[in-house]
């Protein structure tokens, strides 16, 4: 039965047309929906951050109303880190997670289409709001009691609240998905410790996900209920303590953060290998940095909560388990340095944003240890110095991170090359922007700028740096049109990539660009970590493209678009009523009973 | 310890004061920055400041060795024509354990201090000391001196050398009181009182603002902290316990005491004799501030003219209406109010 690769691969029947992306439950699809999406709202997210940019340009503007700011700056944050960076980061997942372990697809296919669908549908609800009345305008992190119905009568809160919820069932699907897909689904041999370092971030996400995200909602659903039917969970004046929210909220939104930059280490971790022509320096202790980093997010939160007066021995706790975190992601920074060393380092685009990521992602840690200290913290948080920080760590980590990732695999994808001088230039340029833009906020911040104020008076001293940054953040527009023009020039007229064009260690080099459907001809045998590298494990990893027998795929399905179109209804119904609750609910359920009885041969 | 620390402190201010000075190309004067966190001006602020200068001092350094590291390699290991295939090691566990434990003597040299400065920053105020509440509202600060008798809005008195120990409240959403140049900020919080005490060590004028996103006008919750020698502060003092100006009857301002004391006014603001309003500041002796709605606009009498014609137009989401009152009438409230001195 046995055939040869070429002829199998001739042989894979590739469907196109709307319908077939609609009902795919391929994870290469879905994970080039959820990377297109998730890019659409990283636009949008970086034009709400220009808005905000030229508003700060000058003292006293008048470019946008305070409402509209505020607006503005919370929706820039939730687009970014739900919309954007989390679906990016999925968007790895999904691709890669099977080909690196050697599988044909992730545990449960069609539960992926309906994460993706869910995740899509509740998009675009948190972002109706502009046009329905008014955006979340309370902060990213909503704090109680400013988003009551008193002092939030609006219905941004609302859509907040609920999309929120909506993307956490996105969110919990993918994360047990992949949990499961890592755990039962690895290729014959490939043991934990053989697992690249990218799966392992994935597995360790993942993890974080679903435990952070209950969190959140349990705060979501008391809020939903505080501001729905007159509940009184954050209500002060009933007697309740609004910094109940802040630690429900934290508790979530300190994994949240690993959630953002646990995946961009992990591609950095792949990236910088291929480029040294050296295996990762010290992959266990690498490995094992990565899991003790994101148990140790759930032993931090209060450092998001110094001002609010926990008393000294919590305060005391809480800074040095947050300086115990700066151990193991300074191991990391310095395995990462450790692999360049000795190696043959090939400066393609992948590997600048690479190191990219670590030096500014070093700044963003420095800067993270400056405020672990609670004395240092109460000048610093709340201003612009923590503007500087977060966007080291998510801007100069998680995207420098993602971007690295998306010009290493970007012929894995497409079977093309993006273009490298086009991509140099986009690298330059970001990193320019990027130093432009949010160096001068640790100075700002220091010097007295507070966070989330929609303008400053001229005689603060604020006014030359602010130009600076806003500057800077108009120069990261044209880096990424170069990007976006590289992208789409490339996939149409790049050239051709064969199967391995950096000369990988991991998997799914050793597979066509782009993979066939079913990812591998035979299930691949994993001798050793980076198999590609070691002569006797490549033999047995090049083996896999070679087809035994017919090869059994899931059929295409619409019923987790339906079932997801169902969820966000149901839940958009608290908001909008009766007549689009109801119709929810029966397509969710119709979604739900033809999912569970449909055929799947 | 501490001799170690203060060797290190100049490297670490001067870094930051180049720094600074990089980027503020306007030139180089702390001055020109009034609401700094860098030029602490009482104890508290230095205790912050002198952490932050030793953090700093780590931090620059941790950096330039990565950074120094990274052009290393970058140059040192950059492929070249010919270069052989490297060899592929997979580790060392002699590096692993040395680049464990440097950070952690590095940590354990910031824990410390960390932890001393906290606990005495955060011990209860000592006996003897000012005692003042700073009470949030959408979007102004109130100060009273419950031993004092006294309640003001937006600009804090405090006499130089002698403690203040602050209790912060708010009557609304939460907020955060923060003076950069005494220190650190502490949350607002509805049915708390947070604490904070400091000394500061000269005289001048502060600037600080709310720090914790408040709505719509967060922008606009600014204050000011005057301090002042102790025998100037007490003349503040009894000028702020003296009974409002009696204005001359036939004067403009005995005209907007009267509208004033007829209007809508009085259900919010206080003027001592007259009303007894709690939801505005306290307009007692609003003639002697010098600034206006949440230290927003300076007190001239045209600003105030401008502030009581239409006050959300001032500072958006203002919960004092628009009154709609006729220009004879501002200017008839102008001259009262500019009379409360």
């Amino acid at each position: 039965m046995a055939t040869t690769a070429a002829t199998a691969h001739a042989a894979a029947p590739s469907e196109s047309g709307l319908w077939s992306w609609i009902t795919t439950v391929d994870h290469k699809r879905i994970g080039l929906l959820y990377g297109v999406t998730a890019f659409i709202f990283f636009i949008i997210g970086g034009i709400e951050a220009l808005l905000i940019r030229i508003q700060l340009m000058r003292p006293d503007m008048n470019f946008v109303s305070p409402d509209v700011y505020n607006q503005l700056f919370t929706m820039h944050a939730t687009t970014m880190i739900f919309l954007a960076v989390m679906p990016l980061s999925a968007s790895f997942f999904n691709f890669l997670i099977p080909l690196m372990i050697g599988a044909r697809d992730v545990a449960f296919p069609r539960l992926n289409a309906f994460s993706y669908w869910v995740f899509l549908f509740g998009a675009i609800f948190i972002n109706l709001s502009f046009v329905l009345g008014g955006a979340p305008d309370a902060g990213w992190f909503g704090y109680s009691n400013l988003t009551s119905r008193q002092y939030s009568p609006g219905h941004g809160v609302d859509f907040w609240a609920i999309g929120l919820q909506i993307l956490g069932i996105a969110s919990l699907a993918a994360g047990f998905n992949f949990i499961v897909t890592i755990i039962n689904l690895r290729a014959p041999g490939m043991k934990f410790m053989r697992m690249p370092v990218f799966v392992w971030m994935t597995l360790v996400t993942s993890f974080l996900i679903i435990l952070a995200f209950p969190v959140i909602t349990v705060a979501l659903v008391f809020l939903m209920f505080d501001r729905t039917v007159g509940t009184n969970f954050f209500i002060p004046t009933a007697g309740a303590d609004p910094l109940l929210w802040q630690h429900l909220f934290w508790l979530f939104g300190h994994p949240e953060v690993y959630i953002l930059i646990l995946p961009a280490m992990g591609i950095v971790s792949e990236v910088l290998p291929t480029f040294s022509r050296k295996p990762l320096f010290g992959y266990p202790v690498v490995v094992y940095s990565g899991i003790f980093i994101g148990f140790m997010g759930w032993g931090v939160w209060s450092h998001h909560m110094f001002s609010v007066g926990l008393g000294p021995l919590a305060d005391s706790f809480f800074a040095l388990s947050t300086m115990l975190i700066a151990i193991p992601t300074g191991v990391k920074i310095f395995n990462w340095l450790a692999t360049m060393w000795g190696g043959r380092l090939e400066l393609k685009t992948a590997m600048l944003f690479a190191i990219g990521f670590i030096i500014l992602f070093t700044m963003g840690g420095l800067s993270g240890f400056m405020h672990a200290s609670p004395p240092a913290d109460l000048q610093q948080t709340d201003t612009y110095f923590v503007v500087a920080h977060i966007h080291y760590v998510l801007f100069g980590g998680a995207i420098m991170g993602i971007f690295a990732g998306i010009y290493y695999w970007f012929p894995k994808i497409t079977g093309r090359m993006l273009d490298e001088r086009l991509g140099k230039l986009h690298f330059w340029l970001q990193m320019i922007a990027m130093n432009l833009t949010f160096f001068p906020m640790h100075f700002v911040g220091l010097l007295g700028m507070p966070r989330r104020i929609y303008t400053y008076s001229a005689n603060m001293g604020f006014t030359e740096m602010n130009f600076w940054s806003t500057v800077g953040a108009l120069m990261l527009a044209p880096a990424i049109l170069i990007f976006m023009w590289n992208m789409v020039s490339s996939a149409r007229n790049g050239k051709p990539a064969g199967n391995d064009p950096w000369g990988g260690a991991t998997l799914e080099w050793a597979i066509p660009s782009p993979p066939p459907v079913y990812n591998f001809g035979s299930v691949p045998e994993v001798k050793s970590l980076d198999p590609l590298w070691h002569p006797e494990s490549r033999e047995a990893a090049l083996a896999s493209n070679l087809v035994h027998g017919p090869i059994h795929m899931p059929p295409n399905s619409i019923w987790p678009l339906v079932s997801g179109l169902g969820v966000t209804m149901l839940l958009a119904g608290i908001l909008f009523g009766w007549y689009v609750g109801i119709p929810g609910l029966i397509l969710m359920v119709v979604g739900i009973y033809n999912w569970a009885f449909e055929p799947c041969d | 310890m501490a001799g170690r620390l203060q060797a290190k402190v100049p490297f670490g201010q001067s870094a930051l004061a180049v720094l600074a000075c990089l980027l503020a190309a306007t030139g180089c004067k702390l001055n020109q920055f009034p609401q700094s966190t860098l030029d602490p001006k009482s104890d508290y602020a230095w205790a912050i400041k002198r952490l932050l200068d030793q953090q700093v001092f780590w931090v620059v350094v941790i950096f330039m060795l990565v950074l120094l590291a990274q052009l290393f390699i970058l140059i040192r290991f950059r492929a070249r024509p010919g270069a052989p295939e490297p060899k592929h090691i997979h580790g060392n566990t002699m590096l692993e354990i040395a680049w464990t434990i440097a950070p952690a003597i590095i940590l354990t040299l910031v824990a410390v201090p960390t932890v001393l400065t906290i606990y005495k920053t955060q011990a209860p105020a000592p006996a003897g000391s000012l005692h003042v509440r700073a009470i949030g509202h959408q979007w102004w600060w109130e100060f009273q001196y419950p031993e004092l008798g006294v309640t003001t809005a937006s600009e804090m008195f405090v006499p130089v050398g002698r403690t203040v120990a602050i209790d912060i409240e708010t009557v609304d959403v939460m907020h955060s009181f923060w003076f950069p140049a005494m220190g650190g900020k502490r949350d607002a919080i509805p049915g708390r009182v947070n604490h904070m005490f400091f000394a500061p060590d000269t005289t001048g004028t502060f600037l600080g603002q709310c720090a914790e996103l408040c709505g719509v006008s967060h922008a606009n919750m600014r204050m000011k902290l005057i301090v002042n020698d102790p025998e100037e502060f007490d003349a503040w003092v009894e000028r702020q316990k003296s009974a409002p100006v009696h204005p001359d009857s036939t004067s403009l301002a005995a005209r907007g005491k009267q509208i004033f004391s007829q209007g809508a006014c009085i259900a919010c603001h206080t003027i001592t004799g007259i009303s007894a309003g709690m939801i505005g500041p306290n307009l007692t002796h609003v003639g002697s501030r010098s600034s206006i709605a949440g230290a927003i606009y300076e007190n001239t009498p045209e600003n105030l003219g401008h502030w009581l014609t239409d006050p959300p137009a001032r500072k958006p989401g203002s919960l004092m209406p628009n009154q709609a009152l006729t220009p004879d009438q501002v200017a008839a409230l102008v001259a009262y109010l500019t009379s409360l001195k």
